[in-house]
């Protein structure tokens, strides 16, 4: 048992930490708790510090709206702290959309759905042209374009205020992701990741690979939702450094022979990684 | 080798144009929804609300408003709500404002679509200045109009007798009752929706509509000379105003009568024009 959860380790705190997250969230709208209000899209952090969400705001931008200054500055504190601990950091501790994606992800492991080609596959860089074209859409229709559509939002406005009929897009997602396209929504299609990904390219924070350690398992390269950022695994010793790792610590956990772990990676190593 | 640059070519030239494809595709999916979630000008928005064309473009869709709201009168539309989603507004036959004086709807907003300055005067919220909507009377079914007794909404209003006042008038049918009837001032009427909640009819007679839709304008074409300082309207029109007049008729009288099909311009060719 004590195995299991070492094995499951980050797993499970990033879900207590999720849902620690919602949870506090839900009574500030429930039970009128203070320490946080809003939600993902804008928020206010002990009544002090605000928090918003850079590509709602980019959007609004683009949109026509006037910025007010309480969104810049929540939006740079959240540029601030994205640079430095990585935008997609966001997508595995605190994403609600995440849970859902990955149950899938594990269902899908379990009913060996993955194991077959597909004819249907995804580019991973989709998200970007979703970025792009959420941007236009924004421009053309004076709205915020993916926030209208935005199933973080839906999901995380559905659980503080209640869901509507916004659950069904979270059940398509949940098939989505199980029976076509593996980690189809969160690895390939969300713009929000994909401008997470971009903004926290260069933080400081890396898991890092150890070559010596590598005992071929490929247990890492099985679990990992963005398979791309972990070329170097049984290759060589390196720190992962692709814009798409989410920090999930799945590598970690999974490994036997302790082949992965966590540094502080400065920007000058990471340049010098590149080159 | 210019085989093989031929081939990569085709290739290179294939994935842009079915990334153009899947793009095009997705985009136009997309902006049927949007179109549908753009302003929508039937809904009552929280005080101090921009326009609703800005407002959708400018809330973040945080949801801080309703949260604030101590009577939960205020919801968040969901996707299954005809509102824009994640952008709060009130039913008033379901709840009505309560125009808490210091409105803590409005002071949360971070991104200024519920405009605080639009309710202060002088450094002071003033909870009266806001215009979510304009309340009006169907005069077929207002009880009081019809000739029973009734004041609900009159006494409903928190601003009873400036919002609504009621106009006193003689019962024709009875010859010795009076008919109070409920009238609306715009010039007061906040919108909260107190009257519409309290209206005893199965349908409510009485009905916040937003001000986009039952506001008028007197325009500059039409000047109410008798009250001082009503052509101040007029400054800010544009100077160079062109006339629609109808052209001068340059035929001779007497051509002009008879030939009214013109048949004489085609055989003459336009000559005395």
């Amino acid at each position: 048992m004590s195995h299991f959860l070492y094995r499951h380790r980050f797993y499970i705190s990033r879900r207590v930490v999720q849902i620690l997250i919602l949870t506090a969230y839900f009574g500030a709208n429930a039970y009128g708790w203070t320490f946080v209000a809003g939600n993902l899209s804008s928020s206010v952090l002990f009544g002090l510090i605000p928090l918003s969400d850079p590509f709602a705001t980019l959007q609004m931008f683009f949109a026509g709206a006037v910025i007010a200054t309480d969104i810049l500055v929540g939006a740079i504190v959240v540029l601030f702290v994205y640079s430095i601990i990585g935008g997609r950091f966001f997508c595995s501790w605190v994403c609600p959309v995440n849970i859902i994606t990955e149950t899938a992800a594990a269902l899908r492991r379990r009913l060996a759905v993955q194991e077959k080609e597909h004819a249907l596959t995804f580019s991973r860089n989709i998200r970007y042209w979703v970025i792009g074209i959420s941007l236009g859409l924004s421009l053309l229709f004076s709205l915020a374009a993916f926030e209208m559509i935005s199933p973080i939002g839906i999901a995380h406005r559905g659980v503080i205020f209640g869901f509507g009929f916004g659950w069904f897009f979270l059940v398509a997602i949940f098939l989505f992701d199980l029976f076509s396209q593996k980690y189809g929504w969160c690895g390939h299609i969300c713009p929000l990741g994909g401008f997470n990904a971009l903004i926290g390219k260069y933080n400081l924070i890396k898991v890092v690979h150890d070559e010596e350690k590598c005992i071929y398992s490929l247990a890492c390269i099985k679990v990992c939702p963005e398979v791309q950022v972990l070329n170097m695994v049984g290759k060589y010793s390196a720190p992962i450094t692709g814009a798409g790792c989410i920090k999930c610590g799945r590598c970690i956990e999974v490994c036997d022979n302790d082949a992965f772990h966590i540094s502080i990676v400065s920007l000058a190593e990471q340049l010098k990684e590149r080159s | 080798m210019s085989k093989l640059n031929d081939d990569k070519r085709r290739v290179f030239l294939q994935k842009i144009v079915r990334g153009v494809g899947y793009g095009a595709f997705g985009a136009i999916v997309w902006s049927s929804y949007l179109s549908q979630s753009q302003a929508n000008n039937l809904i009552l928005r929280p005080p101090g609300a921009l326009s609703e064309k800005d407002f959708v473009s400018t809330c973040i869709r945080c949801g801080m408003c309703v949260e604030k709201c101590p009577y939960d009168v205020l919801e968040l539309s969901t996707i299954s709500d005809k509102v824009s989603i994640g952008t709060p507004y009130f039913t008033p036959r379901t709840d009505a404002c309560r125009m808490c004086p210091d409105i803590p709807c409005t002071s949360a907003c971070p991104t200024g679509a519920l405009d605080l300055p639009s309710v202060t005067t002088n450094d002071d919220l003033d909870i009266n200045r806001a215009r979510m909507g304009l309340a009006t009377i169907n005069t077929q079914t207002c009880l009081a109009y019809v000739g029973l007794q009734c004041t609900m909404c009159f006494q409903a209003c928190p601003l009873t007798g400036d919002a609504i006042f009621l106009e006193k008038e003689r019962n024709e049918r009875t010859d010795m009752h009076a008919l109070l009837k409920p009238v609306v001032n715009p010039d007061h009427c906040t919108g909260c929706g107190m009257c519409e909640h309290a209206c005893p009819t199965a349908t409510t007679s009485i009905r916040i509509l937003p001000l986009a839709v039952t506001q008028g304008d007197i325009g500059s074409h039409f000047i109410v000379g008798w009250e001082e300082g009503d052509e101040s309207r007029l400054v800010d029109t544009s100077k160079d105003v062109t006339l629609d007049r109808t052209p001068r008729n340059k035929r001779s009288a007497l051509d002009n009568v008879n030939d009214e099909d013109g048949i004489l311009d085609d055989i003459l060719g336009g000559i005395d024009k």
